[in-house]
């Protein structure tokens, strides 16, 4: 006969934690702290529908990276809370929290990047291979929106001129065009114009050719140790951290060399307050807003005191001053 | 009972229960103007309000005013249509909260937004002309708050009205300065500036009146 000793230590099977509930654990424990922190503040009132932070509907797979870390800077990070939530992707919605609310549902696998245009050799990558065609580093960079408000975000990526130099490019190559996915089943905003605020898309943007091969020039495929959420641009996006957020292009499917200066989606909306440098410059006014100055999202609500001066290229100067040596940067905003 | 005893208790049963329906229509006010307001900023302060709280309490105050004064200019029309005169009782209150509700507007701007810095306040009111215009319309909706008070309304006589006019102004300038702020989704702004145009043309015959 057999004898079968169970050992109080045994496990069975029901007291295995659900595989689902183990990956989503953090964001379990995050939103038990969010809910009772919100209902202890708000009793009565409709919490739910007012607090973002507590939203559910955070539920796109994010991965974890192997990355080389980035030195400590210093800087005080934006909690990665805000940095999810707080997005402008027209795509999925013009206020600052549709891209999130509308974009977990978003398919990133499979995606095709493809380099082409004035290059000898074009490829294509695919969803795997934005991972690990480079070696992934952290960086860690302010974000300066041109709505006067700021970020300090730990990408993790690439730079771009190494994606540029593994094409390459010929003599041709004077300028760098980048275009967002057209999936306007995937993308409210560009099935109707009135959710994306009146943009044509797909989205694009562009670069000079000395400043795509800026080594400052980073493709970010994470933020904050895991694979970027699709309100940030997943699977992969540009950060340029002395321009203008609306630079920094976002679910990048193209990217291609040429030879003319490529039409910029926000330069062709309105070109007079957007130029296509967008370098970020306190002496260069929004002709609806000052440049001058900031607000740092960080911690703290309404009592932080976080607007501080707005620096030449978003404190970036020492390093990409000299690409505009000889150039009115007033003409050029 | 005589008739006419009879008739004045009609009356006053029927005075009541108007005094109680606007009792209770108030209190409605109250309650659905006041307690999201306290709601915003509470949540504001403990930073529980996405990851721009000042942006949100800004876009509240600003839309929740304006809703308010559109409520406040579909009273008169609404009590014509219906032959409800008891509206018209509650029509200061909502007008009150509407001034309220921009006052928060500005002072969030001057606290929150630009955080006390006096120059940047001065500067972007006078280089802004989203701002301007929304300063103007601010500055009508506090004459018209201050002069709201029964024995001002009084001793203003004829002029009171005249003064209070002002609201239309108000309210397309509040139009205007909502359609310039935004970067490009201008649907929202335009849909606004429908609904007061519409209140205005309601208006018409007193509006060309006045202007003439």
């Amino acid at each position: 006969m057999l004898i079968k000793h169970i050992k109080s230590s045994t496990l069975s099977e029901h007291e295995v934690t659900d595989e689902a509930t183990y990956l989503n654990r953090r964001q379990l424990l995050k939103q038990f702290g969010y809910l009772g922190a919100a209902s202890l503040l708000a009793q009565s009132m409709p919490a739910q529908s007012l607090d973002f932070f507590s939203n559910p509907k955070t539920h796109f797979q994010r991965h974890d990276l192997a990355y080389q870390q980035a030195a400590d800077t210093q800087q005080v990070l934006t909690p990665e809370a805000k940095i999810i939530s707080h997005n402008n992707f027209y795509e999925f919605g013009t206020s600052k929290s549709d891209p999130m609310d509308n974009s977990q549902t978003f398919k990133v696998n499979p995606w095709q990047l493809s380099i082409s245009g004035a290059v000898d050799k074009p490829y294509v990558l695919d969803y795997d291979q934005l991972f690990r065609q480079f070696p992934l580093e952290e960086r860690i960079y302010r974000l300066r929106c041109v709505e006067a408000w700021s970020m300090v975000i730990p990408w993790l990526g690439f730079p771009l001129a190494q994606l540029i130099k593994k094409a390459a490019p010929t003599s041709r190559a004077k300028f760098v065009a980048f275009e967002t996915l057209y999936d306007p089943k995937q993308m409210p905003g560009q099935a109707s114009r009135r959710i994306g605020g009146g943009i044509d898309y797909p989205y694009r943007e562009g670069l000079r050719i000395d400043e795509a091969m800026h080594p400052l020039t980073f493709l970010a495929v994470g933020l904050y140790g895991k694979t970027l959420p699709p309100q940030n641009g997943a699977p992969i996006r540009l950060v340029v951290p002395w321009k203008y957020g609306f630079k920094s292009i976002k679910s990048i499917v193209g990217i291609k060399l040429v030879e003319r200066q490529p039409p910029t989606t926000w330069n062709m909306l309105a070109a007079h307050e957007y130029g296509f440098y967008a370098n970020v410059n306190p002496e260069v006014d929004h002709p609806r807003w000052s440049q001058a100055s900031e607000r740092r999202l960080t911690t703290g609500g309404l009592l932080a005191r976080n607007r501080i001066a707005t620096l030449p290229f978003n404190g970036y100067g020492e390093e990409v001053a000299k690409l505009y040596k000889n150039m009115d940067l007033r003409k050029y905003f | 009972m005589s008739s006419d005893a009879k008739n004045t208790a009609i009356f006053t049963v029927k005075a009541q229960r108007l005094r109680r329906r606007v009792w209770l229509l108030k209190l409605v006010i109250h309650c659905a103007a006041l307690l999201p307001l306290l709601a915003i900023y509470s949540l504001a302060f403990a930073d529980q309000l996405g990851a721009d709280p000042v942006k949100a309490v800004m876009h509240f105050t600003g839309i929740g005013g304006f809703n308010l004064l559109l409520l406040t200019l579909t009273v008169t029309p609404l009590a014509k249509t219906f032959r409800a005169g008891y509206l018209l009782k509650v029509r200061r209150l909502l007008g009150l909260y509407s001034f309220s509700y921009g006052l928060c507007h500005v002072l969030s701007f001057l606290a929150f937004e630009v955080q006390f810095d006096w120059r940047l306040f001065v500067a972007e009111i006078i280089d802004r002309p989203y701002i301007t215009i929304g300063m103007t319309a601010f500055t009508i909706l506090l004459a018209l708050a201050i002069t709201s008070v029964s024995a001002l309304q009084n001793k203003l006589g004829k002029n009171w009205q005249k003064l209070h006019n002002f609201v239309y102004v108000a309210a397309l300038l509040i139009a205007w300065h909502f359609y310039w702020s935004v970067k490009s989704n201008i649907v929202e702004p335009l849909i606004y500036l429908l609904m007061v145009l519409v209140l205005l043309s309601l208006r018409k015959q007193k509006i060309s009146r006045w202007l003439r």
